[in-house]
């Protein structure tokens, strides 16, 4: 196997609430490996801590009202991206790591125009003169599938649709040739035909450039088509991960269980209920006692409120779970 | 077969374009939202109404309510036209036809108690008071899946699945036999958007509620509705039974939509039809059929580009507005 590209080992990413009454424990121990090349598909519903996780990596937190505990770590080529100095970090954001946005629209400055955007990240980090940059440009729109790319060069954001804007921003993401692209819900905001478009493309430049990609969603059904391997997250933690296909053939928490199964499916009849998970995420500020699952999780015994279960190796290749389950699978059986 | 609840004929909805300069240039294109839409729906059934931003579903749920006025067309509910009612009948109409909105932030007074968002259309329709009120609120609540306790409540001390429950709680509380559903999970996590689906499905069975659907997920029409329309630049391009539809879906937007949606299995092989380009803007709509543009039909040709093709059966009960909508794609 490969040396992961970037290391993220016990990263704890906390905030401190409004009047300092609480801390919200929003990412809490969170550790995982990126491999070069690879898709690494992050899931979990609202609050889970998944786009808190991805903002730590590049450290575009708010300090205050949020920090970066001391003993989390962040490799990469080598170095804990957690300690860098401000001049150190920017040779890395955007050039090496570079990161998109959910809203596209919001996420580009709408008083300059689409070409000056793309060109900024060359000047500032390959040290092109303006004319070399505006030319890089234009590449990079070509390269992601913009048509008449010419005359879009000098168009303003609000002048574009959500499509393009998101292309957009893909362009400026990929000028320098990043080593790791952060998509934080890529396609949430833009339609299925659209989104079809954008995930293409970014397999497609995936292809081409060989960077890895943590990809961030909500979305299963996107998961299984672009993700190689699969972080699930809830709660603060992973709660589980493993390669896709292993993932939704075996999945071994109940709570991927419990969202595989709550998911409407376009690809079988319609079933007279969807599984639902009862309860809702519990708050930042009060994670549950013991498994931060238990008190909606279907198995649940003593064990559950009292101690917090590790990942543990389920026995499946790069496949582990949070769950005492997999210690104890005879209780898996006694409930069903 | 018993006679439709609902019955929307040729509805048409045009928002002037306004004019430039400080009202003193030429006007603007108009934006042709709905560009005539027709559909029935059975009582104790749910239509789904389905297509992407700006394909003008929300406007028909609204206008179809009148909470927009319409520029054409006939609405008949319940045996009434509604186009045509003055304001106090249509009033007394408004208890028999609600809306759930999308955005259950967005929709509920935030200076309001659930309490006091429940027994506000109970006032205005004289069904409850004082203690009578209250107990009704109580039943709501009961009947949504909410602890009577949230109350006294207000919208920011709930999670969205439960402001979503006290938006619908708030469309069931006069009573109504229809109700329009805007894409109401569609701001919900998906182990929340199944309990509040759940929820939707039992209020239909238990009060032989009628549904018109309105959401851009194909996976969640299908779980839902009975009947599907899909809309494209404000017409219905195809409509049928959700069997048929997803089954052998007949116009090429259809069959691109549906292959399109990300499926939950990674052994799913299925080819996706991607299309290009973005959606027209309904202020210039392309002549012809609408989707000419973007489809990907081998048999298009110069006709689809002349000639707006009707919304016609291709096989009994399933309509599809394409010239080839017979042809293998």
């Amino acid at each position: 196997m490969k040396e992961p590209l970037l290391r993220v080992r016990d990263l704890k990413t906390y905030f401190v609430t409004e009047r300092g009454r609480g801390t919200a424990r929003a990412v809490d121990g969170v550790s995982f490996d990126l491999y070069p090349g690879e898709t690494l598909g992050i899931v979990g519903e609202s609050g889970c801590g998944k786009t808190v996780t991805s903002l730590s990596i590049l450290r575009l937190i708010p300090e205050p009202p949020g920090h970066i505990r001391p003993g989390s770590f962040i490799e990469f080529e080598g170095r804990n991206l957690l300690t860098l100095s401000p001049p150190e970090l920017r040779a890395v954001r955007g050039n090496r790591i570079a990161m998109i946005f959910q809203e596209p629209m919001t996420s580009l400055n709408p008083v300059f125009t689409v070409g000056d955007q793309i060109a900024e990240a060359a000047i500032v980090h390959q040290r092109l003169s303006r004319r070399a940059a505006r030319a890089r440009a234009l590449e990079m729109l070509r390269l992601v599938g913009i048509p008449d790319p010419e005359a879009r060069l000098d168009d303003y954001p609000h002048q574009l649709s959500g499509g393009i804007c998101q292309r957009v921003m893909i362009a400026m993401a990929l000028v320098c040739h990043p080593q790791v692209l952060i998509a934080d819900e890529p396609t949430t905001a833009l339609d299925v035909t659209i989104q079809a478009q954008i995930l293409e493309l970014l397999e497609r430049l995936q292809a081409e450039l060989g960077m890895a990609i943590m990809l961030i969603t909500h979305d299963l059904g996107i998961v299984a088509g672009s993700a190689d391997r699969v972080v699930v997250m809830y709660a603060g933690q992973v709660v589980e991960t493993a390669p896709t296909p292993e993932l939704f053939t075996r999945a071994q928490h109940p709570y991927t269980e419990g969202l595989m199964a709550s998911v409407p499916r376009l690809d079988r009849p319609p079933a007279a209920r969807l599984h639902s998970i009862p309860g809702n995420v519990p708050a930042a500020t009060d994670w549950p006692s013991g498994c931060r699952f238990h008190p909606r999780c279907p198995y649940a015994w003593d064990k559950c409120r009292a101690e917090e279960p590790p990942l543990l190796e389920t026995g499946g290749a790069g496949h582990t779970a949070r769950c005492w389950l997999v210690a104890e699978p005879q209780r898996r059986m006694r409930r069903s | 077969m018993s006679a439709p609840l609902v019955d929307v004929r040729n509805l048409v909805k045009h928002y002037p374009g306004e004019r430039a300069w400080l009202g003193l240039g030429r006007p603007r294109r108009v934006v042709r939202a709905v560009d005539g839409v027709s559909f029935a729906i059975t009582p104790g059934q749910t239509l789904g109404l389905v297509g992407e931003s700006g394909c003008g579903k929300s406007t028909v749920g609204r206008t179809i309510l009148r909470l927009q006025e319409p520029t054409a067309g006939q609405v008949v509910i319940d045996g009434r036209e509604v186009f045509t009612l003055g304001a106090r009948e249509l009033r007394a109409l408004r208890r028999r036809m609600q809306i759930v909105f999308q955005d259950p932030y967005s929709s509920l007074n935030p200076r309001m108690t659930v309490r006091q968002t429940l027994r506000e259309p109970l006032a205005i329709h004289r069904l409850a008071a004082g203690a009578g009120a209250d107990a009704k609120v109580a039943a709501l609540l009961e009947e949504v899946g909410l602890d009577s306790r949230l109350a006294r409540s207000y919208p920011h001390e709930l999670s969205g699945g439960q402001r979503q429950r006290v938006g619908i709680a708030r469309a069931l509380s006069v009573e109504p036999a229809f109700l329009v559903c805007d894409e109401p999970v569609s701001a919900l996590d998906v182990s929340v958007q199944a309990q509040v689906l759940n929820l939707l499905m039992d209020l239909q069975q238990q009060r032989r509620l009628t549904y018109l659907f309105i959401a851009h997920d194909l996976a969640v029409v299908k779980h839902i509705a009975e009947q599907v329309a899909v809309m494209y630049l404000g017409k219905i391009v195809e409509l049928a039974p959700a069997a048929e539809l997803y089954l052998a879906p007949r116009h090429p937007y259809t069959r691109s939509l549906l292959s399109a949606v990300p499926v939950p299995d990674p052994a799913a092989q299925k080819q996706r039809i991607v299309l290009t380009g973005d959606v027209p803007s309904p202020a210039s709509p392309p002549p012809g059929c609408p989707f000419h543009p973007r489809c990907p039909h081998p048999k298009k040709n110069q006709r689809c580009r002349t000639e707006v093709p009707a919304l016609r059966a291709v096989v009994p009960g399933q309509l599809a507005a394409c010239h080839f909508a017979e042809e293998p794609m």
